[in-house]
């Protein structure tokens, strides 16, 4: 675990400095190159295996099996590649965002946070 | 009456397993206790296992919650009787399923760690301040709920009639093993709470791995290959129906199914996460990225759910008999039978049992999960809103208990095709809080009477449009989930159909109130509550340390 914004577990004890509140931003801004590729990823995920068009056919056979079964049992870790590729995008431009938020110092409440704490937390 | 033999052996293991499964459920009270926390005192102790499963156990838990011992009897048992529209499109549904979990169930996890919400109602409430629209959320939970654990009875009823249980002539003994394991079932769930089933799981699933393997291994080797196999389900699925005069079944869709094909599998990934119980196997695990990281390790299940599909076609080939007790053909005794016909029987025994005690995970999950939405979304928002955390486990634990002994009625007393039905319905249904949640997550945009309205057309349109499909052979009403657009030939899942029309009323509607500045509720929740990882601080204790009080923090309700 780490505490590395001043907050401790038991919600007491505070430093003075750190004035955490609702509206303290917890990530940076984002940048978006790491998320259109993930949305991009998820997306080919969800739609490949809803076109049956493209795979609903009898031939070619593989071992015996209809290309329609092993086709759609093989996107089952295809899939499973792709929503991993996507995890890994997202959760590295994640860690530098919260890490960027912890450098800058927990912004003080009002102006100065609003506009991060917003623009931080739309993935 | 058709009187079936007792397999001793077989019988035996189912028991013994059984047994051990049982006193593992009870020890669970004790698992992962925090040291200050003393007995199951709150919801996030009892109903949600203390937050703090990891990614395995959370994998498992997920992995039992979501692939039912119905799953394993009713795909196959789709797969043997029609094929692949109503059976294998269970493939696509979970290949689906983890990128959409992946893309909303995280943020639905932060908000929640940070607000203490235990149920996507407690969501709801939280982000219009309208306890009524939780109501609508948790009422359709509840009831989408019961006739799902309902059927993991008929699961557990699957197994037993294989074994030659239940071929009595006396009502109550026939159900009495049913009963028994029911009972049981409610006894370590009221004691352990949702650690019970997260033990459990971890068995289930071992050996429903073990199961399948070895089925997909030797049963296609005993059976000439998946050559003859397939040709033995073309065959079969090609035949012509004496009473349509159409084909039994479809083997590979033709283009007049693909849109009932990719509109079942889209619909039911939708609804699957906005079951309680999936809500609770989210809420239970310790940070925002366990889920994603699950997202992508979850497709394994997938992949021995695909196979296990395809043992409806080796059936097929091995002439498997599913005949009931009173002498009738009933599919979802398919792969019992198929188990206890070609396995030795010591293995037959461990097969079932893993499809009885997969039963038992998802039936306890389901009872915490219906449980915590009364509690939190009917019983403190509307009877006791100044409930201590104490209380709120007092009554969950009670009402987890009439959740069950109602599903246990329900099996017992009344046809299984009710119950059926009744999860046909409950699919439709549950997908209509898909605006209210998933929208909620990212704006706030819609009206909150606007995704009320929509909620109860969407409800509505479902309902009727599932009455008026009529079974060819029968004549019953609610005789499948796909029926054609009104107006059009294209058929669609009804939940599908009735999910658009709830969105576009919704959308209509909160412009309508926008225009006459309908007042909205509050929002309790701000857009840094989404991103809020374990580390981040909770709401109360923001709270605290600031010594100021705003509405907030656990009630959802202003």
């Amino acid at each position: 675990m780490s505490h590395a914004d001043g907050y401790r577990p038991d919600g007491e004890a505070f430093p003075e400095e750190s004035r955490l509140t609702r509206d303290t931003a917890i990530r940076g801004p984002a940048r978006p190159a790491p998320y259109i590729g993930a949305g991009i990823l998820l997306a080919a995920a969800i739609l490949f295996p809803l076109m049956p068009q493209l795979y609903a056919f009898d031939a070619p056979r593989l071992g015996g099996m209809p290309f329609f079964y092993w086709y759609q049992l093989l996107w089952v870790p295809v899939s499973a590649i792709l929503t991993g590729s996507a995890y890994w995008l997202v959760t590295r431009e994640d860690r530098r965002r919260r890490a960027e938020a912890r450098a800058g110092g927990p912004p003080q409440a009002g102006a100065a946070s609003a506009g991060t704490g917003l623009g931080g937390d739309r993935p | 009456m058709n009187t079936r033999e007792i397999n001793w052996t077989a019988l035996i293991i189912v028991v013994l397993l059984f047994v051990i499964v049982a006193v593992m459920g009870f020890l669970a009270a004790k698992w992962r206790r925090s040291t200050e926390v003393e007995g199951l005192h709150s919801l996030d102790e009892w109903g949600l296992g203390g937050r703090g499963f990891g990614t395995w156990i959370t994998w498992f838990l997920l992995g039992g919650d979501l692939y039912t011992a119905y799953t394993f009897v009713a795909v196959p048992a789709a797969m043997w009787a029609t094929g692949a529209v109503s059976g294998f499109f269970a493939v696509p549904y979970t290949i689906v399923l983890y990128p959409i979990i992946f893309i909303i169930m995280s943020r639905l996890w932060s908000v929640s760690h940070r607000h203490g919400y235990v149920t996507s109602a407690d969501f709801v409430g939280g982000r219009y301040g309208s306890r009524w629209l939780s109501l609508a959320v948790a009422i359709t939970g509840i009831v989408a709920t019961m006739p799902y654990i309902a059927l993991q009875l008929v699961g557990i009823k699957a197994v037993l009639t294989v074994l030659g249980l239940g071929s009595s002539g006396n009502v109550l003994l026939t159900d009495l093993p049913l009963i028994l394991a029911f009972v049981v079932l409610a006894a370590y769930t009221y004691t352990s709470g949702l650690r019970a089933p997260a033990m459990i799981a971890v068995v289930k699933d071992l050996l429903i791995y073990l199961a399948v393997i070895v089925a997909v291994i030797y049963l296609p080797i005993k059976f000439g290959g998946w050559d003859t196999i397939f040709s033995a389900a073309q065959t079969k699925l090609g035949a012509v129906n004496q009473a349509t005069g159409k084909p039994a079944g479809v083997f590979v869709p033709g283009a007049a199914n693909y849109s009932a094909y990719w509109s079942l599998a889209l619909g039911s990934a939708m609804a699957l996460f906005m079951y309680p119980h999936s809500v609770t196997a989210v809420l239970a695990s310790k940070a925002r990225n366990t889920i994603r990281r699950n997202a992508a390790i979850l497709p394994l299940y997938s992949l021995m759910l695909g196979f296990l599909a395809l043992l409806g076609f080796v059936a097929i080939k091995a002439g498997t008999k599913p005949i009931d007790l009173d002498g009738s053909v009933n599919p979802q005794l398919v792969v019992p039978q198929l188990f206890l016909d070609h396995f030795p029987a010591w293995f037959a025994g461990i097969a079932l049992a893993a499809i009885a005690i997969g039963a038992l995970v998802p039936a306890a999950i389901m009872s915490i999960a219906a449980a915590n939405m009364f509690t939190r979304n009917i019983y403190r928002d509307f009877i006791r809103p100044d409930v201590d955390p104490k209380t709120e486990a007092k009554v969950s634990k009670i009402v987890s208990l009439v959740v069950k002994v109602g599903a246990l009625v329900f099996v017992i007393a009344m046809d299984q095709s009710a119950a059926i039905n009744m999860q046909l319905l409950g699919g439709i249904w549950i997908l209509q809080t898909f605006p209210a949640v998933v929208a909620g997550l990212y704006t706030r945009w819609f009206d909150r009477w606007a995704l009320l309205v929509g909620w109860a057309v969407g409800i509505i349109f479902g309902t009727v449009s599932a009455y008026n499909v009529v079974n060819p052979v029968t004549k019953a009403h609610f005789g499948g989930s796909v029926a054609p657009i009104p107006g059009t030939d294209f058929s669609v899942y009804i939940a599908v159909s009735a999910f658009a029309l709830n969105l576009v009323v919704a959308a209509l509607l909160t412009l309508v109130m926008r225009a006459l500045k309908v007042r909205t509720g509050e929002d309790l929740t701000r857009p840094t509550d989404y991103a809020a990882d374990e580390t981040d601080p909770k709401v109360v204790q923001i709270e605290k340390t600031q010594h100021f009080t705003q509405p907030g923090g656990p009630s959802p309700v202003a």
